[in-house]
């Protein structure tokens, strides 16, 4: 009977620990050629992250310590750290991640109070300026109102932003949430959930905005808002699930069943980190959508109505004299696409971040 | 031949005292008997097999694990071996409760843990833990090596208190053999072996009684393999602790082993000591088993028997009547066929002194020694 694992005996005894690293080797060479091989695979894996000596790396996989059990900390031995520590340690090291959450923070900022920058009111219009270009004092020149396309870009933020974030927030938290239930539990309640998103997938956006908009009066964004979450969750329900599912049949998540894990610490400390990646992808993605959505809606007059201020508003009225005054299109589009911009850049860099090996 | 062997009581585990105390006479090292710590009976897992999308019906099952006895000592190593698919890790997981079986009892300590649920079952856990087969996803890797380790404490609060949660986990890392300070590190950042010992010491955290380990080292390289078993030898010494230990390397299972059990097709269908298996097998996919085993040594390689068996491992979901192995054994009779072999001592060798005189699922156990044939 061929034995490849001979080790002196003597040498596993607790008293002997320290030596037990050479025992390792000498019982080894039955089937590989010596202690090399072995030191180079574990050697390889000392790629530090700058927080522990490397010195000690090189022989780690054997019992290194023979002296107490806990080692005195090391130099670059800091307090203990979780995933989101590191993550937020990392985003704020990360400059894409500082000039987005800027971006993001001035947008927001202007929202709340467009008077900032901005002191005129939309609203204030002269008929003898329509479709002007730039002027002292009003750098982005005027629409066919004669209204100034400055105030109105800073002004329709509050309105374009609202959307796209609220719903795009109420999209992530209930398709998330739904999805991830549904793929955490399954049974009918999954299947009920998977031929729901179904019905949900059948319905044209437009179509849909057209019917269920039209018979709302009110001319705030809320009723926008609702019906962008109503339409928007299955796809996130959808991608949450499958990411849950995928997830849940890794040993890791047995191994935390194992010690006696609840649901909640299964899907808070397991799933939801390694679930979430695709889920932001697709909320910053769409995010960008529903603000063209709310454009284009506005623009078929079931979205907002004016005199609400929107950039969806000024796009869709620009777009048709866009070769006479193209000054009316660029600036409110252009503000769209640095919203979407910072935000993708935001959420690129946060699902960077929660990804430890990209690190 | 022996005409209907005696079953022992529930078939197999340790069988009758008399049989206890002529093992023990055989063997070369002691192993401390008495009460088993864990004890399985009759252990049955069917997984349906169902059709429709909407309204499912049952149409069959597949029988991963049919009628599994065997007992688990303190301080002892229990190997199951076995090709792949034959149930060992559906065993594995029914011992852990991440399955519930469908019939049959997994008593720990004389109280059968596979009905309980929430505290008890919590607290059954603290005893109870596993080693993974794969290092690369049993270990989250989104979890940082101190939140791996140091996850059994959140969940059982009252094994460590909060303050000294840190200083435990670094205790461990060192009993693993890992470099204390690589509590903030990710799993991705160490080799498959380091990864191991992780897994090992999150085992070890809630100072359990019982170890699975679910082919351990199988997803590891040669020469990391005898570091890790070596390991969790000292450990087993160290801090008394019963294995039971599942691998397809018969010479990893022969290591590490005190007992050793032969599973085919969701049966057990030989357990001996280790000496007894390895040196007087006696059922025959135990031996033929053996014979593949591979031998170093060329020259003693052309004089031994190779047993090569034919045809698949059938269907778990459509397992042969009789005997199970019976369509791939040489030794088949209709007998075979129409009669189930009981696991127990076979007729002809129960009053003889020899180590061929252990539980044998087959009617026509004899010995034959493939390994130095």
């Amino acid at each position: 009977m061929p034995e490849p694992y001979e080790t002196p005996s003597d040498a596993l005894t607790p008293s002997t620990v320290g030596k037990a690293a050479e025992a390792d080797l000498v019982g080894v060479p039955g089937t590989v050629a010596g202690p090399d091989p072995t030191l180079a695979f574990e050697g390889t894996t000392g790629l530090g992250t700058g927080t522990a000596p490397d010195s000690r790396a090189a022989a780690d996989g054997e019992v290194a310590t023979p002296g107490p059990p806990v080692a005195e900390p090391g130099p670059g031995l800091g307090p203990a750290r979780g995933l989101w520590q590191d993550a937020w340690c990392d985003l704020r090291r990360n400059p894409v991640f500082v000039v987005s959450a800027v971006l993001i923070l001035f947008l927001v900022l202007i929202s709340a109070w467009p008077t900032l920058i901005a002191p005129g009111s939309p609203l204030q219009c002269d008929l003898a300026d329509s479709r002007r270009g730039s002027a002292p004092g009003h750098p982005f020149g005027f629409d066919s109102q004669g209204c100034d396309v400055y105030t109105r870009t800073v002004h329709g933020a509050r309105a374009s932003v609202t959307v796209g974030i609220c719903a795009t927030a109420g999209v992530a938290l209930l398709g998330s949430v739904v999805g991830g239930l549904a793929g955490f539990f399954g049974g009918w309640g999954d299947a009920l959930l998977s031929r729901l998103t179904d019905v949900f997938f059948g319905i044209p956006m437009l179509l849909g905005g057209l019917v269920f908009l039209s018979v709302v009066r009110s001319g705030s964004v809320w009723p926008v808002v609702g019906f962008l979450v109503l339409l928007g969750w299955p796809q996130v329900a959808r991608i949450a699930r499958g990411a849950v599912i995928g997830a849940i049949q890794q040993d890791y998540v047995l191994a935390a069943r194992a010690l006696g894990a609840g649901n909640a610490r299964l899907l808070l400390r397991h799933i939801l980190p390694n679930a979430v990646a695709p889920v932001i992808v697709v909320a910053t993605i769409a995010l960008g959508t529903f603000v063209s959505l709310e454009a284009t809606l506005s623009y078929l007059g079931v979205g907002l109505k004016p005199p609400t201020v929107s950039w969806g508003i000024d796009i869709s009225a620009a777009s048709t004299l866009v070769r006479n005054a193209p000054h009316m299109l660029l600036y409110p589009a252009g503000a769209l696409s640095l919203t979407v911009l910072a935000f993708i850049m935001l959420g690129d860099a946060v699902r960077d971040a929660l990804d430890p090996k990209l690190r | 031949m022996p005409e209907n062997p005696q079953p022992t009581a529930a078939d197999s585990g340790a069988g009758a005292p008399d049989d206890v105390a002529r093992v023990e006479a055989v063997m070369a090292e002691p192993v401390s008997r008495g009460e088993p710590i864990l004890s399985v009976r009759n252990l049955v897992k069917h997984f349906p097999l169902t059709q429709g999308i909407v309204f499912r019906r049952q149409v069959g099952a597949v029988r991963a694990v049919d009628g599994v006895s065997f007992d688990l000592h303190q301080g002892e190593t229990l190997g199951i071996v076995g090709e792949s698919g034959c149930g060992k890790s559906t065993v594995a997981k029914l011992l852990m409760n991440l399955e519930r079986p469908t019939a049959g009892e997994v008593l720990y300590k004389g109280e059968d843990i596979t009905r309980l649920s929430g505290r008890a079952l919590k607290a059954v856990r603290r005893n109870i833990q596993m080693v993974f087969q794969d290092p690369y996803t049993s270990l989250n890797p989104r979890m940082t090596v101190g939140d791996i380790i140091g996850e059994p404490f959140d969940i059982h609060p009252d094994v460590a208190p909060r303050g000294d949660r840190r200083r435990k986990v670094q205790e461990l890392l060192d009993v693993v053999g890992l470099n204390p300070e690589y509590i903030n590190r990710y799993p991705h950042q160490f080799s498959g072996g380091q990864r191991q010992r992780i897994g090992i010491a999150r085992g070890l955290a809630l100072n359990p009684e019982i170890i699975i380990c679910d082919e351990p080292v199988s997803a590891l390289d040669v020469s990391v393999q005898a570091q890790v078993i070596n390991l969790m030898e000292k450990l087993q010494d160290e801090f008394n602790l019963s294995y039971m230990f599942i691998a397809h390397d018969l010479s990893v299972v022969r290591h590490i082993s005190d007992r050793v059990a032969v599973m085919y097709l969701g049966k057990v269908v030989e357990v001996g000591t280790d000496q007894e298996i390895y040196e007087h097998p006696t059922h025959p996919y135990t031996q033929a088993l053996l014979s593949a085993v591979p031998v170093p040594d060329p020259s003693g390689r052309d004089q031994r028997e190779r047993i090569v068996l034919t045809g698949d491992v059938p269907s778990p979901a459509n397992p042969p009547s009789g005997c199970r192995f019976r369509t791939r054994c040489w030794k088949a009779e209709e007998r075979c066929a129409a009669e189930i072999p009981l696991l127990a001592v076979p007729e002809r060798f129960k009053d003889s002194d020899t180590p061929a005189a252990h539980e044998s699922a087959c009617h026509f156990a004899e010995e034959k020694d493939v390994v130095h044939a």
